[in-house]
C-alpha cells in the first residue's frame, strides 16, 4: 500500500497524543500526577496538539475535505466513521481533565475519575483506528490479530515516553514512570516482533489462480500483459514497491530507534545521578519518534493488496 | 446508508466467458465511451496523450498464461484474456467501510453505486475492494466505479435490445452476458450452471454477483486433415526425364 505521509503522521502523532492521555489519566487515578501549572499546561497542549495535528493531517488526503463532517454518519457499519466520532468525543473528557489538572482551584472535579474517562476514550479511539486496518480483508498484513495489539501498545508506549520526557523538562516526577516506560518499550518490541514474524511466515489465502476464478491443484496463472501501459490509480495506491528493497534496513532502524535505544537510554537514566539522568529522557523520546515513524511507514509499505495478484504478484 | 440490504429483489450482474474472450478491448472502449457522459461522468483522463497517461476506467482487460488447467489440453499452457470490473458483490465491504453513506447497494437490483455528492474521497472503499474495481478520480476528488450501466438498462429512450450494459452490447464474441443471477431460470443462471461459472477469490467471502466461466477443456482429438501426399507430377516424356533428373 502507498505509505501516504499524511496517514503515517496521523496514526503516529495522534496515537502518541492519545497514549499521553492514557498515561496521564491513569497517573491521576493513582494520585501520582504532580500539580504544576506549566507542566500540566504544556503537556496537555502537546497531547491535544499531537491529536489535533494528526486529525487535521488525515483530512489532507481527502478528495473533498470540506465534506469531512459527513464521515460521522455511518457508525453502524464503518470503522472510519466510528473513529471520527470517538476522536471528536475524546476532546470533551480530555479538555475537562486538562482544565481540572491545571486549575484545581477553579474546577473541583475528582481528577482521577475524569482522567480515567479521558484514558478510556483515548484507548477507544486508538482501537477504532486499528480496526480500520484490521477489518480490511484484501490486505493480509493488516487483516490479522496482531494489528490491534500493536496499535494499542505502541500508542500507549509513545505517549508514556513523551509524558516522561516532558516531566523531566519541568523537573517533575511521576513515580515508577521510568520503569513503566521500559516495560512498555519491551512490550512494544514484543508485539511488533510477533507481527513481523507473522507477516514474514504467512501469505494471503488468495492466489493468482483464485483471483481469476480458476481452481485445481496444478493451475498456474502468470501475467502476460497489463491492461494499461502506465501505472493507474490502483497500481499507484495499492501496488507500492519501494519498501521491499529497504524493508530489512528500515526494520532495523525501527527496532533500534523505536525500542532498543530509548530503552537503553531510560535504563541509563535510572543509574545516572538524577539531574543528569532526567535529561536523557528527552533524546530518548525524540529517537523513539523517528523509529516509530519508520515502523509505521513499513506497516503501510509492506502491506500487499490482493489486487497486486492481477498484476503479476505471486502472493499477496 | 452503508449497511447492506438483507436481500435484494434481483441480482443483476454479468457472466463473462473466459473461453471466448479474445482480449480485443472493445468492452473497455465502449464502457469508457458510454460512461464518460453517463451516471458517473466524467471518466477523467490525465495526460491522455502524454508519457504518463492516466485516467479512470471501469473495465480493464488483463492477459494471462494459464498452465496446469484442463483448458490447456496436451499443450503446456494457453492464453487467457480476463476482463476485470466491479462484481456487484452480495457482501461488498467497499460499501460497509464508507464513512459517509456515499457508497450503497441497491435493495431493488443489487447494483453497487457511489453518490458522488456525498463522497469525501477518503479512498477507503478502494482499499476494501479485493478486485481493484474502484478508481479514484483525482480531478473530481471522488471515487468512481462501474454502474452496471444503470443509465442504460432501465433507459426507455433506448431501443429494448440496447438496454444492456455497454460492455455486453459491444462484445464481438458474445463473451459477456447480462441478466438476473438471483433468478435460477434466467439465461445467465442457466449458463453459469452449465459451464461451472466461478466466483473470483471466493475465500474472501464477498460473494460476487458476477460470474466467470472458466475456459473449456481443450479437445486434442480433432479430426486429422492432412494435405494429400505429393505424387510425381509426370512419369514419362520430357517432363518425366526432367523430374527424374532433378529428383536424383
Amino acid at each position: 500500500m502507498n505509505p501516504a505521509l499524511s496517514v503515517i503522521f496521523f496514526t503516529t502523532a495522534s496515537g502518541a497524543g492519545y497514549g499521553m492521555l492514557v498515561t496521564l489519566g491513569l497517573a491521576a487515578l493513582l494520585g501520582q500526577l504532580p500539580q504544576h501549572l506549566w507542566f500540566s499546561l504544556v503537556t496537555m497542549v502537546v497531547a491535544l496538539g499531537l491529536i489535533t495535528a494528526g486529525l487535521l493531517s488525515s483530512t489532507f488526503h481527502l478528495g473533498h475535505p470540506e465534506r469531512a463532517w459527513r464521515a460521522f454518519s455511518q457508525w453502524r457499519s464503518s470503522w472510519l466513521s466510528r473513529e471520527g466520532i470517538m476522536a471528536v468525543a475524546t476532546y470533551m473528557p480530555a479538555l475537562g481533565f486538562g482544565l481540572a489538572w491545571a486549575f484545581p482551584n477553579l474546577i473541583t472535579v475528582p481528577l482521577g475519575i475524569v482522567g480515567v474517562g479521558a484514558a478510556l476514550f483515548a484507548l477507544g479511539t486508538i482501537y477504532t483506528t486499528a480496526m480500520i486496518y484490521r477489518s480490511l480483508k484484501p490486505i493480509h498484513q493488516w487483516h490479522n490479530k496482531h494489528v490491534v495489539g500493536c496499535y494499542l501498545v505502541l500508542g500507549v508506549m509513545t505517549g508514556a515516553v513523551f509524558v516522561l520526557a516532558l516531566s523531566s523538562l519541568f523537573g517533575q516526577r511521576i513515580v515508577y514512570l521510568t520503569p513503566i516506560c521500559g516495560l512498555l518499550l519491551a512490550a512494544g518490541l514484543s508485539v511488533k516482533w510477533l507481527y513481523w514474524a507473522f507477516i514474514d511466515s504467512t501469505t494471503a489465502s488468495s492466489t493468482p489462480a483464485s483471483a481469476v476464478g480458476l481452481s485445481g491443484p496444478n493451475v498456474k496463472v502468470t501475467s502476460v500483459e497489463w491492461p494499461h501501459t502506465e501505472a493507474n490509480y490502483v497500481m499507484k495506491e495499492m501496488g507500492f514497491q519501494v519498501a521491499r528493497k529497504h524493508a530489512t534496513r528500515l526494520r532495523q532502524i525501527a527496532i533500534w530507534a523505536g525500542f532498543l535505544l530509548p530503552a537503553i537510554a531510560l535504563e541509563t537514566s535510572i543509574l545516572l545521578p538524577a539531574d543528569l539522568g532526567t535529561w536523557l529522557t528527552i533524546p530518548a523520546a525524540l529517537v523513539m519518534a523517528i523509529g516509530i515513524v519508520a515502523e509505521r511507514w513499513l506497516f503501510f509499505a509492506q502491506a500487499k493488496h490482493t489486487v497486486t495478484l492481477y498484476y503479476g504478484a505471486g502472493t499477496a | 446508508m452503508t449497511s447492506l440490504p438483507a436481500k435484494t429483489d434481483k441480482k443483476l450482474g454479468l457472466v463473462i466467458d473466459l473461453d471466448t474472450c479474445v482480449g480485443c478491448q472493445a468492452c473497455v472502449t465502449n464502457c469508457k465511451e458510454w460512461n464518460t457522459s453517463g451516471h458517473m461522468a466524467p471518466l477523467t483522463d490525465l495526460m491522455a496523450y502524454g508519457a504518463e497517461a492516466d485516467g479512470v476506467w471501469f473495465n480493464r482487460v488483463h492477459t494471462y498464461e494459464v498452465a496446469g488447467h484442463e483448458a490447456c489440453g496436451a499443450s503446456s499452457s494457453r492464453t487467457m484474456h480476463f476482463p476485470r470490473s466491479c462484481l456487484h458483490c452480495e457482501k461488498p465491504d467497499c460499501v460497509t467501510v464508507c464513512p459517509t453513506g456515499a457508497s450503497y447497494k441497491r435493495a431493488s437490483d443489487g447494483i453497487v453505486l457511489v453518490n458522488e455528492d456525498l463522497c469525501i474521497g477518503c479512498k477507503l472503499c478502494s482499499w476494501a475492494c479485493p478486485y481493484g474495481a474502484r478508481e479514484f478520480d483525482v480531478f473530481e476528488g471522488v471515487m468512481k466505479k462501474c454502474t452496471l450501466c444503470v443509465d442504460r438498462i432501465y433507459n426507455e429512450n433506448l431501443a429494448e435490445e440496447d438496454r444492456v450494459p455497454a460492455c455486453v452490447l459491444t462484445c464481438p464474441t458474445s463473451a459477456r452476458h447480462f441478466g438476473d443471477l438471483g433468478d435460477p431460470n434466467s439465461d445467465v443462471s442457466k449458463l453459469v450452471k452449465a459451464r461451472g461459472g466461478a466466483d473470483l477469490m471466493p475465500e474472501l467471502g464477498y460473494q460476487p454477483t458476477n460470474k466467470y466461466l472458466p475456459p473449456r477443456a481443450r479437445k486434442d482429438t480433432a479430426a486429422a486433415m492432412p494435405a494429400p501426399e505429393l505424387k510425381p507430377i509426370a512419369t514419362d516424356g520430357l517432363l518425366g526425364w526432367v523430374d527424374r533428373l532433378l529428383s536424383r
